[in-house]
């Protein structure tokens, strides 16, 4: 267990920095490479929690697919020499944000959760497979993302098609 | 001290906050879509962390996760898609200046 507190230790602080970074930095470029960081700590996250196949398709579909995405977008437009500025509202939004975290810290901390001690199933993907195609499972909103995804990719060519 | 799964929810909690604010005070609309990626990261290691910390065998949270996901990837698509088509006819991606349906 001492390995595992470890792990979420660094994973923790190295998500965290990789985030601020991503909000911090003015380069938009280096932005989205600490973005990147960022999934790759939440992967590690996920490992942490005994939720194998997630960490698997986080690194596939969050660092593999859409980190590219967001980078082919900063390359096909010129906003990387303007860098990354902050709107009028950088101090409300500082305070919005810091007045969010405290709430919710307080409210987490607050409550009483009712921990069960049983271990984590392991290796998840059976059991998810299961819960996704089985009966009495996720069926129906399975074939619902399909068509959600088919739709995403027809109105993304349409939106940027020359014309 | 453990951890246990208020570290995981403080975590998430922070993560977000950090989203939140990019994406409440940034100007350049890439930088906000990334915000809200990050945002969406956090509440599924919120999510996660119940499935594992309350209910550790069925799974219920981890399917929510995936969902989640599907509609992220979506999403990004065609955020970026509109993001590029502003930018071929209007030159900018500055959110302040994307001000079309504003009176």
């Amino acid at each position: 267990m001492i390995g595992l507190d470890i792990a979420f230790w660094v994973l923790a602080i190295v998500g965290i920095i990789a985030a601020l970074a991503v909000v911090l930095l003015s380069d938009v470029f280096r932005a989205a490479l600490s973005l990147v960081v960022c999934f790759l700590a939440v992967a590690g996250i996920y490992i942490t929690l005994s939720a194998d196949f997630l960490a698997a398709v986080q690194v596939l579909i969050y660092v593999g697919a859409i980190s590219v995405l967001i980078i082919l977008a900063i390359m096909l437009t010129r906003e990387v020499q303007r860098g990354s500025p902050s709107n009028r509202l950088r101090i409300p939004a500082f305070l919005v944000a810091i007045l969010f975290l405290g709430g919710m810290a307080f409210a987490m901390l607050n409550t009483t959760w009712q921990v069960s001690v049983a271990p984590p199933l392991e290796p998840t993907t059976s059991a998810l497979a299961g819960l996704l195609f089985g009966e009495g499972g996720f069926i129906l909103p399975v074939e619902i993302a399909a068509i959600l995804l088919l739709a995403a990719i027809l109105g993304a060519i349409v939106l940027v098609r020359e014309k | 001290m453990a951890v246990g799964l208020e570290h995981y929810l403080i975590l998430s909690a922070v993560l977000f906050s950090i989203g939140l604010y990019g994406a409440l005070a940034k100007r350049n609309a890439i930088i906000i879509l990334m915000c809200i990626e990050l945002m969406l990261n956090a509440v599924n290691i919120a999510m996660v962390a119940f499935s594992r910390y309350i209910v550790p065998l069925l799974l219920t949270g981890q399917v929510f996760v995936i969902f989640i996901m599907v509609v992220a990837a979506a999403e990004a698509a065609v955020g970026l898609a509109i993001i590029i088509s502003i930018y071929r006819s209007r030159e900018t991606i500055d959110a302040t200046k994307i001000d079309l349906m504003k009176w």
